[in-house]
């Protein structure tokens, strides 16, 4: 029988190959098992970590699934109200110019009721980092309908799927907001398999490399998952993500 | 240093926010109150104090903007006349929900929709009594005079600050746009970032070590948490409501019957009280300067000396309905105003409180 190691033990040995990041807190995600955005917390604080700069930034939560992102993030955070983030970190960059802020969205709140706030943050190249969680779906409220949902894809209020003619198009904001010269760096991320999230985390290090550079705003979407909203195994919405959302949604620098 | 100025109450309030030593003021134009950003924005105060000043996208964003710098614990503001203040109710739910200090101007114009850019008071519901979602509460500042928007900017910061609530000061078109002397505080100076953690660090996120961490949120999913957050709440207000009230009483000595008026229309009562001396008639005036809380107890005791109220306001009867609660029954309460952005003459308040209240 093999033994059982104590994780001190496991250090001992020089064996450890991961290291939970101290910036996440050790409270239970809220999230259902296999969704993406546990994923996606993970590496911003890894680089917050990695970059040493955690007591100097200010995260802000959106409304949506990660309304509890700072029960998760271990730093000082600000809930803002359903699309505002990016007005809100404005307000806190404008008396705090050399604080590192972030705000961290779902694509309804990015993407539909935000988009005003989104946009003007974007034009005016506010020196901040979004991070965009696109899960083509409102996951929070029970999987209804979001901008970004694709053509035909069922949701609670698509019962029969999207209908372009009646609801419009998925809506590719990141590329939209690329076209601004506010936007210094936009790209599209996942984090679906293990090579995806080392990018996605590369990608995130940039963006803040960006802002204590100030160079802009930065914005990285994140292509992700709602198992719960999708109805799907965690394997299987891995799986339609691939199939499905990329072809829409393709990953890669979109400027920077 | 103190400077005696003649100034729009508009060009007031901006002047008196540099002066305050706020760090950020976020807006949107509208009329009536544009001028207290294009006062800014020609005064440029980030050279003056390094106060921010930005013009945003919306008055939604513009309200959020103050959430954010108020959750760092800066002073910061934001102005706007009715339709844009409806935008805005949301945000202070948010920022009341939050605890985060904040002044809000509201230069009031006509409504309802886009109704009109004139002089009105027809916010006072909105104001006083929530406007956004939950059981919250603004403290409203009203003035009646240029000198008074300048003044109420540095008092609605220091009662913003100590109870960590919004404030509101409820002026309108006619205040906002009319020219007076002002005497003009002195410079104060912004505070530092230490001087802000000194006083506000126990909460204010101001990028903290992980176990020193500060969240700013109104999200309480358990209702039971909930529910103690709001017992938190209520308590501050009654603590509000005890320590400050703020009226101002005229000629109330000897007086037979009583005007209850606040901003412009308390201007237009003074001229009332005049032409009904030159009739022989007796006529007192409370002016609440706090619209919350309301001067309830200082009207109920008025009422005692009184043969009729009436509560002459811009609007269609707003303010009227906390005078009856006040008075509570024991003397008569009638309404009187012009409202739709006209505005009401002293003979008009005269006529009106001789047919309502000594005729009726
Ligand atoms: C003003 C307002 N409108 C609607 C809601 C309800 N609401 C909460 S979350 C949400 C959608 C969130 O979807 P998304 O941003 O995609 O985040 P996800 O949950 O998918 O991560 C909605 C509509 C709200 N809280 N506030
Ligand atoms: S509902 Fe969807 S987005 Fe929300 S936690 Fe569950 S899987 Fe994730
Ligand atoms: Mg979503």
């Amino acid at each position: 029988m093999s033994e059982i190691l104590t994780p001190e033990e496991i250090i001992k040995k020089g064996t450890l190959v991961f290291k939970k990041t101290k910036l996440m807190t050790d409270a239970n995600l809220s999230y259902c098992p296999g969704c993406g955005h546990g994923v996606a917390h993970r590496i911003t604080m890894e680089v917050l970590e990695e970059m040493g700069i955690a007591e100097q930034t200010i995260g802000i939560a959106p409304v949506g699934c990660s309304v509890l992102a700072y029960d998760f993030m271990n730093i000082d955070m600000q809930q803002a109200a359903h699309g505002r983030a990016p007005a809100v970190a404005t307000g806190i960059k404008r008396v705090f110019p050399d604080k590192y802020v972030f705000t961290y969205q779902g694509d309804g709140d990015l993407a539909a009721i935000g988009t005003n706030e989104t946009i003007h943050a974007c034009n005016r190249g506010e020196n901040i980092v979004i991070i965009f969680i696109n899960n083509g779906i409102y996951g929070m409220t029970g999987g209804q309908m979001a901008p970004t949902t694709l053509a035909g894809m069922k949701s609670s209020t698509s019962p029969y799927g999207r209908d372009l003619a009646m609801t419009g198009h998925p809506i590719k904001i990141t590329e939209m907001v690329a076209m601004l010269p506010g936007v210094c760096y936009a790209t599209r991320q996942a984090v679906h398999k293990p090579a995806l999230v080392r990018k996605a985390k590369k990608a995130i290090q940039k963006a803040f490399e960006n802002q204590r550079d100030k160079k802009g705003t930065s914005i990285v979407e994140i292509v992700s998952n709602c198992n719960s909203g999708w109805k799907m195994t965690p394997v299987d919405s891995n799986v339609w993500l691939e199939e499905n959302m990329l072809p829409v949604f393709p990953l890669g620098d979109i400027k920077g | 240093m103190e400077e005696v100025k003649l100034m729009k109450g508009n060009e007031a309030i901006a002047e008196a926010s540099i002066r305050e030593g706020v760090d950020a003021y976020f807006g949107y134009p509208i009329t009536p109150q544009s001028e207290v950003i294009e006062y800014l924005m020609l005064e440029e105060p980030y050279k003056r104090t390094g106060m921010a000043v930005l013009q945003a996208e919306s008055e939604i964003a513009a309200i959020n903007m103050v959430y954010g710098a108020a959750a760092c614990g800066k002073k910061a503001m934001t102005s706007s006349s009715s339709p844009g203040i409806s935008l805005k109710q949301e945000g202070l739910s948010y920022i009341a929900g939050s605890e985060l200090p904040c002044v809000v101007v509201n230069v009031v114009r006509g409504g309802p929709g886009l109704g009109t850019i004139q002089p009105s008071q027809a916010d006072y519901f909105q104001t006083v009594k929530g406007g956004g979602h939950g059981d919250y509460r603004l403290i409203v500042l009203a003035p009646a005079s240029v000198q008074e928007m300048s003044d109420f900017v540095e008092d609605g910061f220091n009662l913003a600050f100590k109870y960590r609530n919004p404030v509101m000061i409820l002026s309108d078109g006619l205040i906002g746009q009319m020219m007076e002397k002002v005497k003009l505080k002195a410079q104060k100076p912004r505070l530092t970032e230490n001087e802000i953690r000194e006083r506000y660090g126990d909460w204010a996120t101001l990028g903290n070590k992980s176990e020193n961490r500060k969240i700013i949120t109104s999200l309480e999913l358990k209702p039971e948490r909930q529910e103690k957050h709001n017992d938190k709440l209520q308590a501050k207000y009654r603590e509000v409501e005890k320590n400050e009230v703020r009226y101002e009483k005229i000629n109330c000595e000897n007086a037979d019957y009583l005007l209850v008026a606040y901003g412009s229309s308390a201007r237009i009562c003074q001229k009332t009280i005049q032409l009904g001396k030159e009739k022989g008639l007796n006529i007192g005036l409370i002016r609440p300067i706090t619209l919350w809380p309301f001067p309830s107890k200082a009207i109920y005791e008025a009422a005692d000396k009184v043969k009729g109220i009436l509560a002459v306001e811009l609007s269609a009867g707003q303010m009227v309905e906390d005078v009856r609660l006040a008075v509570n029954g024991k003397v008569k309460v009638e309404h009187f105003g012009r409202y739709g952005g006209m505005i009401h003459s002293p003979d008009e308040v005269l006529s009106a409180l001789e047919q309502k209240i000594i005729g009726g």
